[in-house]
């Protein structure tokens, strides 16, 4: 067995199950010092539990992890943090009470009970990672009243403070303006040529392309391209997972969706806001009585945000009008029970329940005789949650708890049926299951469908309609035959 | 807003103290014994809030800690009749021994299981005591021969120099360095250990020291009373009294939970001729303060607002 010279992080083997889910399966990879290795993948592919098993915050359950030829898989993540690991979090979560000074010191403290003072060269040593990332004139303030990229910045700030030898990197751009993205991949250009090897993981290609040295392509698992980024971007298997290959269209016009009075859902000129970021600007989307919708977005997009606001859950600006009755002041109970039914990304099923005592209570308000009769329905689309009634729901496969979550949704007799990311972290076999119940629900049912994903190739052939969000705004919309040729360039 | 430096906190902090020492000169024994209760129970506050407001973990048990200091030091006294500060320095170690033992398996299991674990070992010690009434006096309580002194003034000035010392300490750790690393592993303990630090190792520390200062409290209160009982050292709604008074005061700033402490006892006090409806009263006005002012008294004292 030889190894890479000079190689600061290698990976062999690496695999992490939860239950039944097999998150990471049999994963290598090598990071060089003063490299950049971008770890892609849509989401669930495992990329993030890479990572965190990489540093310990999850232990692997076969595999092994070196650091500069140690070997560190299963140690607790403090001891790998002083083998020379540090790790950038996605989401920064300083000290409140405490000024960025301090939230800084804190990263160059010991891991002692004894010093009860710290090092006056310590405060040195701050002032000087602040001035390199950016953070100099605003020590004395509290995190609370900084802009998220200097949150962002302390973040970073803390991770080099460790001068770890390895560094990993979450989502580094996301919520980022274009300008702190600049500012950002310099910063990480500099950490790579003093000699660190840093692996950024992100959810596409394009994002990262300009910075990394080699890619690594991650689906379900597993590693299915590795390469410069233009090779990993031609890759075959990539373009599969990312874009679809020949995407079958099956849409209907959207001129042959008579409303009676208007469109079933209008979303107009909707804001919304968390704290100091945009989650949507003045987005407006429609769904027609009848009509199923994708807004296809990567993570971060808004596309959660947009649901969970239809849903009544947020507060925004704007407006969101069902049948031309304006929805602003109904609570998100009403809206659900009036027909506007979402099923989350989370899935959060009953798990200790089984199959059909889920389903039960999505149809607690029908009578008994509509409630068989809604289920006989059910098991027709899903034949296989008929097979499974009696088996409690956390002991189903990902895939079925997927389709559990839309039956159970479908038990409330929806007129509109909002789906986020039902793929999320599912095989493809499943997906052709999930994909063939969502076709005969759409030729068989008066339902409306309003789609939310960030894999085109699920989305887009169950879709009479695409709109394209990013960066909180609708930058596109059309028929999904036109999708490739005119957006599909960005989901790579 | 910038906080106020370590130094001058302490520096304003030890004039508060040297002005309260010469409250004998003016007032009655009477007030100069409920003090002498409000520093110890201040102390206890301060221990608990060091645990919650800068480790992150909600400890129901606080009387767990000051039970078994206080017994073990009232215990030590009735059967050997050794010197009072062997039993105190026996009751602070006991209380240690009882905290490690305690904390070792409860920092395994996250959130409400913590919690849960320790409002069940003062239940156990309830318990214990009780069946054990030959050791412990049982629920009729255990009279210990020997007191401090018999001077309201001396008893006054050791609870108050006592819980100085303490609060000093308390707070400069809590501003130190250690203290930082606490109120990260407190606030994010994946973060925490990504930077190196071993958080179990961190809260352990603080538990110790949460159980040091209650379980020495507990048996200084045992020889100024001259008994120990359950109902005034180990249960529940004692430990419920604790963390009122370390919320009121304002949590995550130890000197707060004095004046958590005095408002509590003062209140009581005030409203004793209300009879048995004085509890109720105190009860529902810490449950306005808590609801209105988060920050507590201290907050509304140096207006500091703060989100979390």
């Amino acid at each position: 067995m030889s190894m890479a010279a000079g190689a600061h992080l290698e990976v062999k083997g690496l695999t992490k199950r939860f239950g039944g889910l097999v998150a990471v399966k049999e994963m290598a990879l090598s990071v060089r010092a003063g490299e950049i290795l971008g770890l892609i993948g849509p989401n669930g592919s495992g990329k993030s539990t890479v990572m965190k098993l990489i540093m310990g915050i999850e232990r692997p359950d076969a595999g092994s992890v070196r650091i500069n030829g140690v070997e560190v898989a299963g140690w607790p993540s403090h001891k790998i943090a002083r083998m020379g690991a540090g790790i950038v979090f996605q989401h920064s979560r300083p000290l409140h009470r405490q000024t960025v000074f301090e939230n800084i010191k804190l990263a160059l403290l010991p891991d002692k009970l004894t010093r009860l003072f710290a090092d006056p060269e310590i405060d040195e040593r701050v002032r000087a990672i602040a001035a390199r990332v950016g953070l100099s004139a605003v020590l004395d303030r509290r995190p609370a009243t900084l802009p998220f990229a200097d949150l962002r910045k302390i973040e970073i700030a803390k991770a080099i403070a460790r001068d770890p030898q390895v560094l990993l990197i979450d989502e580094p751009f996301a919520g980022l303006t274009s300008k702190d993205t600049a500012a950002f991949s310099e910063l990480i250009c500099e950490l790579r040529d003093d000699g660190r090897a840093v692996l950024l993981v992100d959810h596409n290609v394009k994002s990262v392309a300009r910075l990394v040295d080699r890619v690594l392509a991650m689906y379900v698992g597993e590693c299915i391209a590795e390469g410069t980024a233009d090779e990993v971007m031609r890759n075959e298997t990539v373009r599969r997972v990312y874009l679809g290959g020949s995407i079958e269209t099956a849409a209907r016009p959207e001129s042959s969706f008579r409303d009676s009075i208007a469109p079933f859902l209008a979303v107009e000129n909707v804001s919304v806001h968390y704290g100091k970021a945009q989650a949507l600007e003045n987005v407006s989307i429609h769904v027609h009585a009848g009509e199923f919708v994708s807004v296809v977005g990567l993570n971060g997009a808004g596309k959660t945000t947009l649901f969970n606001t239809v849903s009544g859950f947020l507060p925004y600006s704007g407006d969101i009008r069902r049948e031309g009755a304006s929805l602003r002041g109904l609570t998100a109970a009403t809206i659900a029970r009036n027909g506007i039914v979402q099923c989350p990304e989370g899935r959060e099923l009953f798990t200790d329940m089984t199959v059909r005592e889920n389903l039960d209570l999505g149809g607690h308000h029908l009578s008994p005789a509509e409630c068989a009769n809604q289920i006989g329905w059910l098991f027709d689309l899903f034949p296989i949650l008929h097979d499974r009634q009696k088996q409690a729901a956390g002991t189903l496969s990902g895939g079925e708890q997927q389709m559990l979550t839309i039956a159970r949704a479908l038990m409330m007799k929806p007129k509109l049926l909002i789906l986020d990311e039902p793929t999320l972290g599912l095989a493809p076999v499943i997906l052709e299951q999930l994909s063939k119940a969502l076709e005969r629900l759409r030729q068989t049912s008066a339902i409306s469908v309003l789609l939310g994903e960030q894999n085109v190739t699920f989305a887009l052939p169950h879709a009479d309609r695409v709109y394209v969000l990013e960066h909180a705004r609708i930058v596109w919309e059309g028929e999904p035959a036109r999708f490739a040729a005119e957006a599909g360039t960005g989901y790579l | 807003m910038r906080s106020f430096s370590t130094a001058r906190v302490l520096l304003f902090a030890l004039g508060v103290i040297v002005l309260a020492s010469f409250l004998p000169l003016g007032v009655s024994g009477y007030i100069l014994g409920l003090l002498t209760i409000a520093y110890y129970f201040g102390v206890f506050a301060m221990s608990w809030d060091l645990l919650f407001g800068f480790a992150g973990e909600v400890n129901f048990g606080p009387t767990f800690l000051i039970g078994t200091g206080a017994y073990a030091a009232g215990i030590l006294d009735n059967l050997y009749q050794l010197p009072i500060w062997i039993c105190l320095v026996a009751g602070a170690l006991a209380a240690v021994i009882g905290g490690v033992v305690l904390a070792l398996p409860a920092l395994r299991v996250r959130g409400p299981y913590f919690g849960l674990t320790t409002l069940v070992a003062v239940l156990m010690l309830q318990n214990f005591i009780v069946v054990a009434a030959g050791l412990t006096g049982g629920e009729i309580g255990l009279v210990v021969p020997d007191v401090i002194s018999v001077s309201d003034t001396t008893n006054y000035e050791i609870a108050l120099w006592f819980m100085a010392i303490s609060g000093a300490i308390l707070f400069s750790l809590s501003r130190s360095p250690v203290g930082l690393i606490l109120q990260a592993s407190g606030q994010d303990a994946v973060q925490a250990g990504a930077l190196g630090f071993n958080v179990t190792k961190h809260k352990l520390a603080a538990f110790i020291i949460s159980a040091f200062f209650s379980g020495l409290a507990g048996a200084l209160m045992v020889f100024y009373l001259g008994t120990a009982s359950v109902g005034t050292l180990v249960d529940i709604t004692v430990g419920v009294q604790i963390i009122i008074a370390a919320v009121l005061g304002g949590r995550r700033t130890i000197l707060g939970a004095v004046l958590g402490a005095i408002f509590l006892i003062a209140m009581s006090e005030a409203l004793r001729p209300l009879g048995d409806l004085s509890n109720f009263v105190v009860f529902a006005i810490a449950l306005i303060v808590v609801l209105l002012f988060p920050n507590g008294l201290l907050g509304l004292l140096t207006g500091t607002k703060e989100n979390i």
